[in-house]
């Protein structure tokens, strides 16, 4: 028997009601005659304060509330994938199908289709003791994944029947004999989104998650299970980048969540990605995506929770065993929408109105990223990566959102106005950038190159040097500085263009391949390594920027492979010889 | 406004704190409700329900509360505020909360809208993607509008803005279109003759016509500017998803708009953020700027361009530093450019267009756009750079390379960026005068644009072809 009540009070999306019972926090509620869903998030004496997902305007005092008796779910099993919800997970296709191109009010629809029949195949057989997280069957969701189905986390027993065939997600395909009785199997679980999924066992991280942008893989990488933040003003590539990684990673699962954030920024994803190819299995990314848009103007809470909802649903892949890879553009709209129901509760704020909670939240999120060994027999390892923008008020990294996020994250990407008014994207600064999983990441890259780590290191040390000359240049001017370091700051800018400058929208540099990484940082420190004698002894800087390779290799980026790479060393070589013929230079 | 004389009357008014009433002893009011509040003289203002209970209500009143006491009379209407749609509202004046300003009379429809509108499903979006030409290069060469975006125009007081706007709303056209935009202008604490200048503008090219007008002028009442934006935008989409028409709304001045946000916050007293706004001036902002765009299967188009001043040319400012998050770019303009006589003084170094890359390329504009586009925003950020040194160690100390980048970034202000007031270029002559720009550097300097398109653009390669 559900609970019912009144609405007392309605304070924006606060709506303030009594129930004859005694309702639970975090219950989800039917609010008004409209029904609108909204969740319990204070109860005080007999008052119950309500978050409503969806515009309050219109609700009057006097009109029922209903208690569902649970809180906010989330629907699993197969028909997630490449579909468009909202932060409640309602399909925003079949919304629009419903109700037209504007969002209506309380329209309640199921998150997975319940008529749509899936090919299910059973993986155990009659008889088989199985415990949570085991998996009974597949579903080829979409050409390229596989859906497994588990045995919800909380059940254990004997497979009493399980059967192949074509299902619905609420079909009973099975049923398991536990220690309470007879239950059925369905393809369908559901889960609370505030709380994460149980595994077995945390694991260390190995692996890089890689992305097919140089300055990311190669000298910020994030590991799979780990988690960074790309906070950055306006205008600094925050929303490109994070597409570029949820195009080109090697996550298995991608789901981005649009929190807070513009409408057309999330067609042009509904648009553009079902054309896009794995570059890796050459097919199609939609088909390996879940898109959760809660745009700017739609109400604050659902944007609160939709970032619960996409964190669960990539722990629900995780546990299938797959790398999951979160997207979440913009955790600060989702720390406002956080303000804002705490300053309607009338809490009092700690910095910048925020709640003093706001860290301990922070931290839920990213604790929820990690690689672990999946509840079920059989070892599985799956991982959940957690990259998160952040909208920082003024570009300013010292506002609370951006310092409690640089505390539970690896890698830090800052983004940077200057970088982005010349149009050097991604604009990540190399200077202020870090990132924690060095050691996973150096592990992977020796694959190609043993020396990796030195060229690596080495690269990054010019940059730093020549933006300290860069200060000196500052007052006497470049011509005024030695050739040694002059060279140091063409060097820099050889870096800055031939390798970190990489165009998202050219079709061959958009995405850069880890072997073609390595080899064209290679070359350009080959480069260094050749001219720096020639410098030393005597060969004016201009000569070397005369030397017709270094256009070359600004522009072996844009080249597929890595044969270009190879023919600009030879070349090189060549040309070296020349000047240090012309300039009679023998100790090289 | 058409509200029947319905509803609930209430005189118990208990008290007034700036735009805020207080009322008792009320039933079945409902949240964000019309109110009509009669002063004793009998005129009567507009408001709308804050915050309900069972027996008191929170109302913000749109007009002056100023000369009011308790006794006024407050009428609960029992809707929200919806204005009539027709045809008929094309060419009219209306001031900030719907009443004619144009002697006719009021508008007559059974289509009334919410003036709060829907939100768009982000699923029925169509991705904005017809390239707008403005004939101002500046804004087609480097940050492109495109049909059903909104980008802003940062200004400072005193700068040329307006007459940029108004130069936008002139010119637009897609090339090889003949389709003109329909204007919806929208006026918030704006002086008098800013008003007129807009009017006079859009008569002279009878744009007035194609034309709706909501003026809230700078001595109307500030609380009033709630409403105005959401009346034009409301206006706007009728147009553009019911009539099918590509809607070019222009909204000035925002940051008016969130002071009077600000105001009703502080009256509540609300938590504040930055510099006293209130917390959800992010979201507030979103759900009047979020309105613009396209739907799938719909003909019409709202693209916005909405104006606001940056106090003290803070462009980290709340207003602006929020208006940047929501909005698909932003066009920046800078007192230094206009002291050295340029028009538009627009910055395009902080400037952006998100969409740009959508609306242009080989099938819209021409293939090269793009790569020449980053091209100039290089060269022309290192030419900036080597005017600071000059400060430094003056002309002499410049390397020959930053020399070259100098008489770029001097050449570029002045041929590129400048133009006249009613100079309106095609993207051809606009990509032209950047191709004779950037052959001033070093070829192998322009490394941003693609081997082919230098062998095919550049002039010194057009000539040999």
């Amino acid at each position: 028997m559900s609970l019912v009540g009144t609405i007392e009070r309605i304070n924006g999306s606060l709506v303030l009601a009594k129930f004859d019972g005694e309702p639970k926090m975090g219950d989800l509620i039917e609010v008004g005659n409209l029904k609108l869903m909204g969740e319990i998030v204070r109860l005080s004496g007999e008052t119950a304060y309500v978050q409503c997902y969806e515009v309050t305007s219109g609700l009057r005092p006097g009109e029922p509330v209903v208690d569902t008796g649970h809180p906010l779910v989330a629907e699993l099993g197969p028909g997630i994938m490449s579909t468009i919800v909202d932060g409640v997970q309602r399909s925003e296709t079949e919304l629009w199908n419903l109700t037209g191109p504007f969002v209506s009010r309380g329209t309640n629809i199921v998150p997975l289709n319940r008529e749509k029949v899936w090919p299910f195949e059973a993986k155990v057989e009659t008889g088989d003791k199985v415990v949570g997280g085991d998996i009974i069957g597949t579903v080829q969701e979409t050409e390229s994944f596989e859906h497994r189905v588990m045995i919800p986390p909380d059940q254990s027993g004997t497979i009493k029947s399980i059967k192949s065939g074509d299902f619905t997600v609420e079909d009973v395909v099975g049923e398991l004999e536990t220690a309470d009785g007879v239950v059925p199997l369905k393809m369908m679980q559901t889960w609370p989104v505030r709380m994460g999924r149980p595994t077995n066992e945390r694991l260390p991280l190995e692996q890089p998650l890689m992305t097919g942008q140089r300055v990311i893989d190669t000298f910020f990488p994030c590991a799979k299970g780990g988690a960074a933040a790309i906070p950055g003003g306006f205008g600094t590539g925050k929303t490109v980048t994070l597409q570029q990684i949820a195009k080109w990673s090697d996550a298995d699962v991608i789901i981005l969540i649009g929190c807070g954030e513009r409408g057309n920024e999330m067609a042009d994803v509904v648009a553009h990605f079902p054309e896009l190819e794995d570059p890796r299995s050459g097919r199609r990314l939609i088909q390996r995506t879940v898109i959760i848009a809660n745009v700017s103007n739609m109400p604050v809470s659902a944007r609160e929770a939709s970032i619960y909802m996409g964190v669960t649903l990539g722990e629900y892949y995780r546990d299938m065993g797959y790398d999951v890879a979160i997207m979440a553009d913009s955790t600060s709209r989702w720390a406002e929408a956080l303000r804002d129901i705490s300053g309607r509760l009338e809490e009092i704020p700690a910095e910048a109105g925020f709640p003093a909670y706001l860290s301990d939240r922070i931290a839920q999120i990213y604790e929820r990223a990690g690689r672990v060994v999946t509840l079920g027999g059989g070892r599985r390892i799956g991982s959940v990566t957690l990259l998160g923008a952040v909208s920082p008020p003024g570009g300013d990294f010292s506002e609370p959102v951006t310092t409690h996020t640089l505390r539970y994250i690896g890698t830090f990407w800052a983004l940077d106005t200057e970088l982005a008014y010349r149009r050097h994207f991604p604009a990540i600064n190399w200077l202020r950038s870090f990132t924690r999983y060095m050691d996973v990441a150096s592990r992977w890259w020796s694959q190609f190159d043993p020396g990796w780590e030195d060229i690596r290191a080495r690269a990054l040390r010019l940059l730093e040097e020549a933006s300290e000359i860069e200060e000196t240049a500052r007052i006497i001017g470049e011509k005024a500085l030695p050739d040694e370091q002059r060279l140091v700051l063409l060097m820099a800018e050889m870096l800055r263009e031939g390798f970190l400058v990489q165009n998202a929208f050219h079709e061959v540099d958009t995405y850069c391949e880890a072997e073609k990484q390595a080899a064209l940082l290679k070359v350009l420190i080959d480069f260094y390594n050749e001219v720096e004698p020639l410098i030393r002894q005597g060969v004016p800087i201009e000569r070397i920027r005369e030397m017709g390779v270094v256009n070359d290799l600004l522009r072996l980026k844009e080249n597929p492979g890595t044969d270009p790479i190879d023919e600009a060393r030879g070349l090189l070589k060549v040309q070296a010889d020349e000047v240090a013929e012309e300039y009679e230079v023998t100790e090289r | 406004m058409t509200v029947e004389q319905a509803g609930l009357i209430y005189k118990t008014t208990s008290e007034i704190r700036g735009p805020i009433l207080m009322v008792e002893g009320i039933r079945g009011v409902s949240y964000d409700e019309l109110v009509r509040i009669r002063r004793p003289t009998g005129e009567e203002v507009t408001g709308s329900v804050l915050d309900v209970s069972r027996d008191w209500a929170m109302v913000q009143c749109f007009g002056d509360t100023s000369g009011m006491d308790l006794n006024i009379t407050i009428r609960f209407t029992g809707e929200t505020l919806k204005i009539p749609m027709s045809p008929e509202l094309i060419g009219r004046v209306f001031s900030g909360s719907f009443e004619p300003l144009d002697g006719m009379p009021r508008p007559l429809s059974t289509d009334l809208r919410d003036v709060n509108g829907g939100t768009i499903n982000p699923a029925a979006r169509d991705v904005p993607s017809e390239f707008i030409q403005t004939g101002i290069s500046a804004i087609d060469g480097m940050n492109s509008l495109v049909r059903g975006q909104k980008l802003p125009i940062f200004s400072e007081s005193g700068l040329s803005h307006n007459m940029m706007a108004a130069q936008i709303a002139r010119q637009a056209t897609i090339p090889g279109s003949e389709e003109d935009f329909a204007i919806v202008f929208g006026a918030m604490g704006i002086k008098h003759e800013e008003a007129a200048y807009f009017r006079e503008e859009f008569e002279k090219t009878g744009a007035l016509s194609k034309s709706v007008m909501i003026l809230n002028l700078a001595d109307d009442p500030p609380i009033e500017r709630i409403v105005t934006p959401r009346i034009a935008q409301t206006i706007a989409e009728y147009l553009a998803f019911d009539l099918g028409m590509h809607v070019l709304v222009i909204l000035t001045d925002m940051t008016n708009y969130a002071e009077a946000l600000r105001a009703i916050s502080i009256a509540r007293e609300e938590i504040p953020t930055r510099k006293g706004y209130p917390g959800y001036l992010y979201s507030d902002l979103a759900t009047i700027y979020e309105r613009a765009g396209r739907i799938t299967g719909r003909s019409g188009s709202v693209t916005l361009m909405p104006i606001l001043s940056m106090p003290a040319g803070d462009i980290t400012h709340p207003v602006p530093d929020l208006t940047g998050y929501i909005t698909e770019g932003q066009l920046l303009l800078q007192r230094e450019l206009s002291l050295r006589g340029i028009y538009p003084p627009m910055n395009p170094l902080p400037s952006l267009s998100r969409l740009m890359k959508d609306g242009i390329g080989a099938e819209t504009t021409r293939e090269d756009h793009s790569d020449v586009s980053n091209q100039l925003y290089m060269a022309y950020a290192e030419g900036t750079r080597a005017r600071g040194l000059v400060r430094i160690v003056g002309v002499v100390g410049l390397s020959e390379r930053e020399r070259t980048w100098l008489e770029f970034a001097d050449r570029f202000e002045n041929e590129f960026v400048k133009q006249g007031p009613y100079e309106n270029r095609s993207i051809e002559q606009t990509l032209e005068i950047a191709w004779d720009l950037l052959s001033i550097l070093p070829e192998e300097d322009l490394i941003r644009i693609r081997e082919t398109y230098i062998n095919k653009y550049h002039p010194a390669h057009k000539s040999e072809s």
